[in-house]
């Protein structure tokens, strides 16, 4: 018997539950109510409430990663020097999941409160209180917060990968820790990079949970407009239009994994 | 020097990504139901935890689709993963391709399609259709967890096993399941784990008349959220750290 028949009650799953639902979304997109062929579905992403909406979440999301980034990086470093077990250091990062996601971001609502535990640690050191809660800032602040871990876990896939061999033949050959890190370490590392730049631009752009909760609701999202036309105003096709302009960031997102990570070692689990 | 800074770092990190459950702990003890006030230590919400069925109906839900989800996603997916390791090339490019989609795709364009695809085939939005979303986004976790393993497996045991008179599902079970099994474990916790916290996907698969954690919690977010489901976090948190505090000792004194 050939083995890889095996994968076909799997391949029959993902046929009918991702291939086809996707397909789904471009019948409806590109149609009308009454199943005529139209672009207006996608056109929508041009009227001001969408396109703004479009903008905030690109804006938002950009700047989440860059951040997700800078602090990612050394700490994936300082992972891959700490020597504990691979298992230890993906359970930390993935233990909070534990506590619900949506209880943990209602959290930090309190923490960032006009009056809250924040406010109050720096009104007691004599700083002037910060206004975070229901701002942009305290949105990015929640994607960081959620989609920090997708940053780490692929760099430090990566990063413990490199031998020390390889860092000792580069000290060797006469290249300081700069050059070292510049020339050897950086240039391996990003597989890592790229696939945790995805794997957090992707929900952050997209998300409508945490703009929900600690933008208050004022805030909204491209994923909020989407959410609504599903839950309010029934509208799928509207939803399913404004959905293939997303999907247009993905794809982009999947052919920069594609590009730099081929062997896809920058996975995050 | 440089140890102390990297020491430092770490626990910043680590106290910016526990605090908010240490919050969540402390407030789950809170006589005030107002989040942002604290009037004195008690137990009453663990106590109005016990009398609650909307909470007790959604645990239980939570619980049910986490564990069926990824026991099925588990099975599949290890069974898949075996079929995979034997493709060529170039059909095993495709599969893992498809395969990474579901993980790279947006949870919302992935909700909206399963319920686009669910009614289209006329299944009623309920627990099925639930069941139905998790096992497809679990499948890629346990099939990336698993994949690995299998490629560091010998194939020539696996012969050895039916030369040796073997039929193939008992030389599966004896000989190659025992070899990627902390691959099956790890993708079985992982599925569980983002069964367990999942929204988006319930969210636009659930219907009405079922609740989940997630979709309860999302639902008391505007009027405020009974500080009883932070009672039930605190347990089940705290469970699992006991869990995994248990299952890990043995480990170490091994090494």
């Amino acid at each position: 018997m050939n083995r890889k028949f095996l994968s076909f009650p799997y391949l029959i799953w993902m046929a009918g539950f991702t291939l086809i639902p996707l397909l789904l979304i471009f019948y409806y997109g590109l149609t009308d109510r009454a199943g005529g062929f139209t672009l207006d579905n996608v056109k929508a992403i041009s009227s001001p409430e969408c396109i703004q909406a479009l903008l905030r979440s690109l804006k938002l999301s950009c700047i989440s990663t860059v951040i997700c980034l800078i602090l990612a990086y050394p700490l994936a470093m300082i992972l891959k020097h700490s020597k504990s077990r691979n298992s230890f250091i993906v359970f930390i990062f993935i233990l909070p999941m534990w506590m619900n996601f949506l209880l943990r971001t209602m959290a930090w609502q309190v923490l960032l409160d006009k009056n809250g535990v924040i406010n109050n640690i720096l009104s007691f050191i004599g700083l002037p209180s910060l206004n975070m809660i229901n701002t942009t800032s305290a949105i990015v602040f929640g994607m960081v917060y959620n989609f920090l871990p997708f940053m780490v876990l692929p760099m430090y896939n990566v990063l413990s990968k490199i031998s020390d061999d390889t860092i000792e033949a580069a000290h060797d050959l006469g290249a300081n820790a700069f050059q070292t890190f510049i020339k050897v370490i950086l240039p391996l590392s990003v597989p890592g990079i790229v696939s945790g730049i995805t794997m957090v631009f992707v929900p952050a752009l997209t998300t409508f949970v945490i703009s929900d909760i600690l933008g208050g609701g004022m805030i909204l999202l491209i994923g909020n407009v989407i959410e609504q036309e599903f839950t309010f105003s029934n509208n799928w096709n509207l939803g399913s239009g404004l959905s293939l302009v997303l999907m247009i960031f993905i794809i982009i997102s999947m052919i920069m994994i594609a590009i730099f990570d081929k062997d896809g070692e920058g996975t995050v689990f | 020097m440089k140890k102390f800074l990297s020491s430092t770092y770490m626990a910043i990190i680590l106290l910016f990504m526990y605090i908010p459950i240490v919050a969540l702990i402390i407030l789950s003890f809170n006589s005030s139901k107002y989040m942002s006030t604290w009037t004195g230590f008690s137990f009453r919400w663990y106590g109005q935890l016990l009398s609650s069925t909307i909470i007790k109906d959604a645990l239980r839900n939570t619980l049910i689709i986490a564990f069926l989800s990824a026991t099925i996603a588990t099975i599949l997916g290890t069974v898949a993963s075996i079929g995979i390791n034997n493709m060529k090339k170039m059909p095993k490019t495709i599969t893992m391709g498809i395969t990474n989609i579901p993980m790279l795709n947006a949870e919302i364009v992935t909700a909206i399609s399963l319920m686009l695809v669910f009614i289209a085939i006329g299944l009623k939005l309920g627990f099925l259709t639930i069941l139905i979303g998790h096992i497809t986004f679990n499948l890629p976790y346990v099939i990336l967890s698993v994949m690995p393993r299998l490629k560091q497996t010998e194939i020539s045991t696996y012969e050895a096993a039916l030369d040796l008179g073997a039929s193939p599902f008992k030389a599966f079970m004896k000989v190659v399941l025992p070899d990627i099994m902390p691959g099956v474990t790890s993708g079985f916790l992982l599925a569980f784990t983002m069964s367990l916290d999942d929204f988006v996907i319930t969210h636009f698969t659930k219907g009405s008349g079922i609740n989940t954690l997630s979709t309860l919690i999302y639902s008391e977010v505007r009027k405020g959220i009974k500080p009883s489901l932070y009672a039930l976090s605190t347990i089940m948190f705290i469970t699992v750290i006991i869990i995994l505090f248990i299952a890990n000792k043995p480990k170490k004194s091994e090494q």
